[in-house]
């Protein structure tokens, strides 16, 4: 068995590294890594006629909260209303509590009070079963003109984070761990339970009368 | 010193980057500081979203009135109902339904121009948006 004396032809490979190093180079200067990230809101149809453009809630079913042009913060259901100096107030301080717990208690009604929103049994399927819920309940958010991006923002962040930490309590109660561990359709389970019931409504012009 | 895994550990990490990148689009024009938030979400696919800037120019010579860029180029609020419709036109049809426009606005932009923006956004039937915001620790 003769050995193949036939040499496959070396190929200078040593300026590879260089080549790939350039490359290299090029993507990590064009690359950006930066995810966007933001709230997502989903908007309401454009209105297909005038008489469609109000719905009418119940007034214990309505929590308003108004941010009017100097970015002070006003929350108000039919138990009455809290409000808030300035954004960096909403995390609740001088004897208010903080806008979150308000919604929260506003979402909920623990105590059935009648000037919160109705709770009506709904069946949810295993394990939550029947319970009641405040299916009806809005939070309405409105601004002023002249309000501040950041304020309106702040105040969209309070109202979610509410609905966020009633989703993780939820999700605590019924299937014992935590809102992100649950699978798709429990997670559906528990929005259904909590649904995010938020109306952006027509600016109006407080701040000219 | 033996260094010939060197180019392919190179490709290795190349081949990453050349996946993970996503090219800049687009040069800013309006300069942003974008409003902080604890509560925020990814936006996943960034082929499905739309981003409309609102800021202040960058270039001083035109104001400091808040400016809307669309692409590369200064808008008025009557022109989103176009540039909605020529993005949806450029997506995959099966796409369209989920697309979702990010609003990239200055934390001190009155909120008389995010509204006549949502209203645009409502009559172009993108009603999927996002306000676009840092991640804050609290």
């Amino acid at each position: 068995m003769a050995k193949s004396s036939k040499k496959v032809p070396a190929l200078n490979a040593s300026s590879m590294a260089d080549i790939s190093f350039l490359l290299l180079t090029f993507f990590l200067l064009v690359s950006n890594m930066d995810v966007d990230s933001g709230l997502a809101r989903r908007l309401p149809p454009p209105p297909q006629s005038q008489d469609q453009t109000s719905v009418d809630v119940q007034r214990r079913n309505l929590l308003v909260v108004l941010v009017n042009a100097q970015n002070e913060i006003l929350v108000q259901d039919q138990q009455g209303l809290v409000v808030y100096g300035n954004e960096n107030e909403l995390m609740g301080s001088a004897g208010n509590a903080a806008m979150k717990d308000v919604v929260k208690a506003f979402v909920l009604n623990e105590s059935n009070s009648a000037e919160l929103p109705q709770l009506i049994e709904e069946d949810f399927g295993p394990p939550i079963g029947i319970v009641p819920v405040t299916s009806n309940h809005v939070v309405s958010i409105q601004n002023d003109a002249t309000t501040r991006y950041s304020a309106y923002i702040a105040v969209q962040n309070e109202v979610v984070k509410a609905y966020n930490e009633l989703r993780e309590e939820g999700s605590r109660r019924y299937f014992g761990m935590g809102y992100e561990e649950l699978s798709i359709s429990q997670k559906e389970q528990i929005d259904k339970l909590y649904p995010q019931r938020i109306s952006e409504a027509e600016p109006k012009n407080y701040g000219d009368q | 010193m033996n260094t010939s895994s060197m180019p392919d550990i190179v490709f290795a990490i190349l081949f990453f980057f050349m996946v993970t990148t996503t090219m800049r689009s687009e040069t800013l024009m309006v300069q942003m500081k974008l409003p902080s938030a604890t509560e925020v979400q990814k936006l996943e696919k960034k082929s499905l979203v739309t981003y409309i800037n609102i800021g202040v120019p960058m270039d001083t010579r035109l104001g400091t009135g808040t400016q809307m860029q669309l692409n590369d180029r200064f808008a008025d609020v009557s022109d989103i109902q176009n540039y909605i419709a020529q993005e949806k036109a450029s997506m995959n049809e099966a796409d369209q339904p989920l697309m979702t426009v990010s609003i990239k606005a200055d934390e001190a932009t009155r909120m008389q121009y995010i509204t006549d923006v949502k209203q645009a956004l409502r009559q172009a039937y993108a009603l999927k948006i996002s306000y676009s915001a840092r991640k804050e620790e609290n």
